[in-house]
């Protein structure tokens, strides 16, 4: 089982400043796995991702990433570990353009798509290629921010609120990648608000609420459990 | 008023635009980068000019290794400095980079002038390029023009290397967003030193130009960064041909006013950026935010 | 992000603090019968421009890198004003601050609006500009300066060329200015400029025209400083260019980070010792070796040193840190 982990997660504390966020948080991905982490805003999902990252510089605890112990690595030796990172806020550079966006993120493993590949799944970027990443509209900006990670060869993706804020047409579309992605084998974890989305796609879902892991729930628990979820969402 | 003497003092301002603008460039680098107004740029142009010279004295390599040898030498400097020192306040406020850097500046003007005293040292122009041509309206000396021309170069290279090489991308990613850059694996406090040391680098080589034209002396950084500084306020931060184009009209300003109004002359810049942040807050180039 | 270390000095009226003023005013007052006075006269001139300069940085957190030009200017001005155009001690004191107060209000209107590092870019800038006209106007007497100003007599009755008189006039004039800024830290202004220099955009949204403060702060310490450098020019009776010169900003910048910056004492303590170590080393003969082996680096070296010691080691400063060290073990 061990060597199917892709990521462990054991007792994780992380503060901004003075105020501490994370409370000892623990959870696991495998191989291949689509997991969620759902919770109200300000649970301290996004928290949770950074702290995975190393962005979070004042975390402690215990993050394996594929038997690699990362908790004092600085965040550039953890994403070379093969993690890509598609942040909430998207990232997209402004003093940068459509393809040198793309093209920034350094190669992580082997087998990374090309740009042209890229271009062909997402023919709206490549007719954009030449505007400065921030004039994109929400939704091309976010399949920026996810294209981009696609290029660099990581297995192992943290999506944080991929759909925020995005037209239902968009949403679909973003859908369809992640869909795309899992079937090449990717292992992902997705931070998300919409429920539905998230069910759709996902192996397993753990429930964050004030820098806690405070439930997992199974894809075949989803149906039984949908009145808990819906009081843990507030929904 | 001769024409000779008008256009030998406009080539005389150009040469320390073209200075202002290696400098600036370097400044403009290192705060991008760092958040820090190296105010220590002077000392390591002062730095470009003595090690040139030292490296003839003493090690009797000649001008043109020097061009090459001495921005490495500076740019080595500046990394260990970078290092040892300025590593230690990138999470204070970015004042404290500002008063490091002055004490760095005072303690490296400070050093030179302990073992060299404050006295000029000339530098004799590479044989290579002495003479000069008469153009009629004036007389080039081949120096004069080798300085423009190289320092114009140099920058142009610069710029492009930003603008449109890889290397340039990551480094404006990294200006921009340093966080992230990193969390795409990009060893972003390594860029940082390697900014720094070509930040200065720029410097030095702007002090091994300087070395056959003004007298190499512990003190010929001080008064140049503060002029620097003014240049850099009415260009405005933030655009890296601004800060170029912006160095070459000052310098060629400072020369006209040398002509018409010569005790003005080290006030001019002063005043113009006086009148710019009266009229235009921004700068020249920059945008207002 | 680090923020500058706080300022306020808790507006306490307890016993403790009266003690305190007590015992300072004592040592005012006893000082010269325990050390050179001229000395003294000169450090109580650079802790009151310290200070001027800690009201501007400890409260607005703007850096100036140009306070020398109102140190140097009003000290030009009160040294023409009493040699050339005859006026009496005070008048001059007073036509040289005002002078300091004029530029300061030109100098603030144009860099207040400029964040921090340009503000501190600005004003380095301009400072220079008054270098250069001190270089070239007539009555500044460029690399000479203005020498043998006469002092005049204080209310017209005491002689100031009494060094007791001078040390004492310099002290009042010191305890003025230093209570004056005091107060106005500890005031309803003061908190202002705090609260706008922690949260400028938030001071904005209630309402206040955060530029108008800054720069009635921004006068307001430059006639402070002006009032230091007139004092200064008539009691030591010289104008001369190293006092609009960028080292002397950098001179008041490091005594008050040395001190403590935005402490109440810091500025005085690091006047005191940068003025201690200038001093001792004008002092040495020329061939001066430590352990008869080397010769020390010229003052600037040593400066240069002393600043970056302090930012990398006691960021606090002196004062600072004795205060940090207290207020630990009374928390404990
Ligand atoms: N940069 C920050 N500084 C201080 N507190 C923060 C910062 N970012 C987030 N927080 C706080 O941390 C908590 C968790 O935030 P976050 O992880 O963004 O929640 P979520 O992603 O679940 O909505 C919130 O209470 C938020 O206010
Ligand atoms: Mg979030």
């Amino acid at each position: 089982m061990s060597d199917q982990r892709v990521l462990t997660v054991d007792n994780v504390t992380g503060h901004y400043g003075d105020s501490h966020i994370l409370h000892g948080v623990s959870m696991h991905v495998n191989e291949g796995e689509v997991v969620t982490i759902i919770g109200r805003n300000g649970a301290g999902k996004t928290t949770l991702l950074r702290a995975i990252m190393g962005i979070l510089t004042k975390r402690g605890g215990s993050i394996v990433v594929r038997g690699q112990e990362t908790i004092a690595l600085p965040p550039e030796r953890i994403a070379r570990l093969g993690i890509g990172y598609v942040p909430e806020e998207r990232g997209i550079y402004a003093t940068l353009d459509v393809t040198e966006n793309l093209m920034l993120p350094p190669r992580v493993a082997a087998g990374g798509m090309s740009l042209d590949d890229i271009y062909k799944l997402f023919p709206n970027l490549y007719e954009r290629r030449r505007s400065p990443g921030t004039r994109l509209s929400g939704g091309e900006q976010q399949m920026l921010a996810i294209a981009r990670v696609l290029r660099t060869g990581a297995k192992f993706l943290l999506l944080d609120e991929p759909t925020e804020g995005l037209a239902p047409v968009i949403v679909q579309q973003i859908g369809a990648t992640i869909e795309l992605m899992k079937r090449q084998g990717m292992t992902l974890i997705l931070v998300e608000q919409n429920f539905r989305f998230a069910s759709r796609l996902a192996d397993r879902h753990y429930v964050m609420e004030h820098g806690q892991i405070v439930d997992v729930i199974d894809r075949a628990q989803v149906q039984a459990r949908m009145d808990s979820i819906k009081s843990y969402l507030g929904i | 008023m001769s024409m000779q003497a008008l256009f030998g003092q406009l080539l005389v301002g150009l040469i320390n635009g073209s200075f202002y603008a290696m400098l600036s460039l370097g400044l403009a680098i290192i705060f991008g980068l760092l958040g820090i107004v190296n105010i220590a740029q002077g000392a390591f142009y002062m730095l470009g000019g003595f090690v040139t010279w030292m490296l003839l004295n003493y090690a009797g390599i000649g001008y043109f290794w020097s061009l090459l040898l001495v921005p490495i030498i500076v740019g080595l400097i500046g990394a260990a400095i970078e290092k040892t020192l300025l590593k230690k306040i990138y999470n204070l406020d970015h004042m404290y980079g500002l008063l490091l850097t002055f004490g760095i500046m005072m303690f490296i003007q400070g050093m030179f002038v302990h073992f060299f005293a404050t006295a000029g040292r000339p530098y004799t122009v590479p044989s290579a390029l002495t003479g000069g041509y008469n153009l009629g309206f004036m007389f080039l000396p081949k120096y004069r023009g080798w300085v423009v021309l190289a320092s114009l170069v140099l920058c142009l290279v610069t710029w492009y290397a930003i603008e449109k090489t890889s290397i340039g991308r990551t480094l404006r990613a990294a200006t921009e967003n340093p966080t992230l850059t990193r969390a795409f694996g990009v060893n972003v406090p390594a860029l940082m030193t390697i900014g720094f040391g070509i930040g200065v680098a720029l410097a030095g080589a702007a002090g091994v130009l300087a070395a056959p034209i003004y007298p190499v002396s512990p003190l010929m950084g001080a008064e140049l960064i503060i002029t620097v500084f003014a240049v850099v306020v009415v260009g405005g931060m933030g655009s890296i041909m601004g800060a170029i184009v912006t160095s070459l009209m000052l310098g060629l300003l400072e020369g006209l006013t040398k002509v018409v109004y010569p005790q003005g002359s080290n006030m001019v810049i002063f005043v113009i950026m006086l009148i710019v942040l009266l009229v235009r807050p921004a700068g020249l180039f920059g945008r207002e935010r | 992000m680090t923020h500058l270390p706080d300022t306020v000095t808790k507006p306490t009226t307890s016993n403790h603090t009266l003690i305190w003023y007590g015992l300072g005013l004592i040592a005012l007052l006893a000082a010269p019968f325990l050390f050179y006075p001229v000395f003294l006269v000169k450090l109580l001139c650079f802790a009151l421009f310290a200070c001027a300069f800690n009201l501007l940085l400890g409260s607005c957190g703007l850096l100036s890198f140009g306070h020398a030009a109102f140190f140097g200017a009003a000290g030009y001005v009160a040294g023409h004003a009493a040699k050339e155009w005859g006026l009496p001690f005070e008048l001059a004191i007073l036509c040289g601050t005002a002078s300091a107060a004029v530029l300061g209000f030109l100098f603030g209107y144009v860099s207040v609006r400029r964040s921090g590092l340009q503000f501190a870019m600005i004003t380095l800038a301009l400072a220079q500009l008054i270098y250069f006209l001190a270089w070239q106007l007539p009555f500044t007497h460029a690399e000479d300066g203005l020498s043998a100003i006469p002092r005049g007599k204080v209310l017209g009755l005491f002689d100031l060329d009494n060094i007791m008189v001078l040390y004492y006039t310099t002290a009042a004039i010191f305890l003025f200015g230093f209570i004056a800024m005091h107060r106005m830290t500890n005031s309803t202004f003061g908190q202002l400029l705090r609260a706008i220099r922690d949260n400028e955009p938030r001071a904005i949204s209630l309402g206040y025209e955060v530029n108008r403060y800054k720069l009635m702060a921004f006068v307001l310490s430059a006639t402070f400083a002006g009032l230091a450098g007139s004092t200064k020019a008539i009691a030591l009776k010289i104008a001369a260019l190293t006092d609009v010169h960028w080292a002397t900003s950098g001179s008041v910048i490091l005594m008050t980070l040395l001190g403590g910056l935005g402490t109440l004492l810091g500025p005085v303590v690091g006047a005191g010792v940068v003025q201690a170590i200038e001093d001792h080393l004008s002092s040495l003969p020329a061939d001066f070796a430590v352990f008869g082996l080397f010769r020390l680096p010229p003052i600037t070296a040593i400066i240069g040193a002393i600043f970056i010691i302090c930012i990398l080691l006691f960021r606090r400063g002196i004062v600072g840190e004795i205060q940090h060290w207290l207020d630990r073990r009374s928390g404990k």
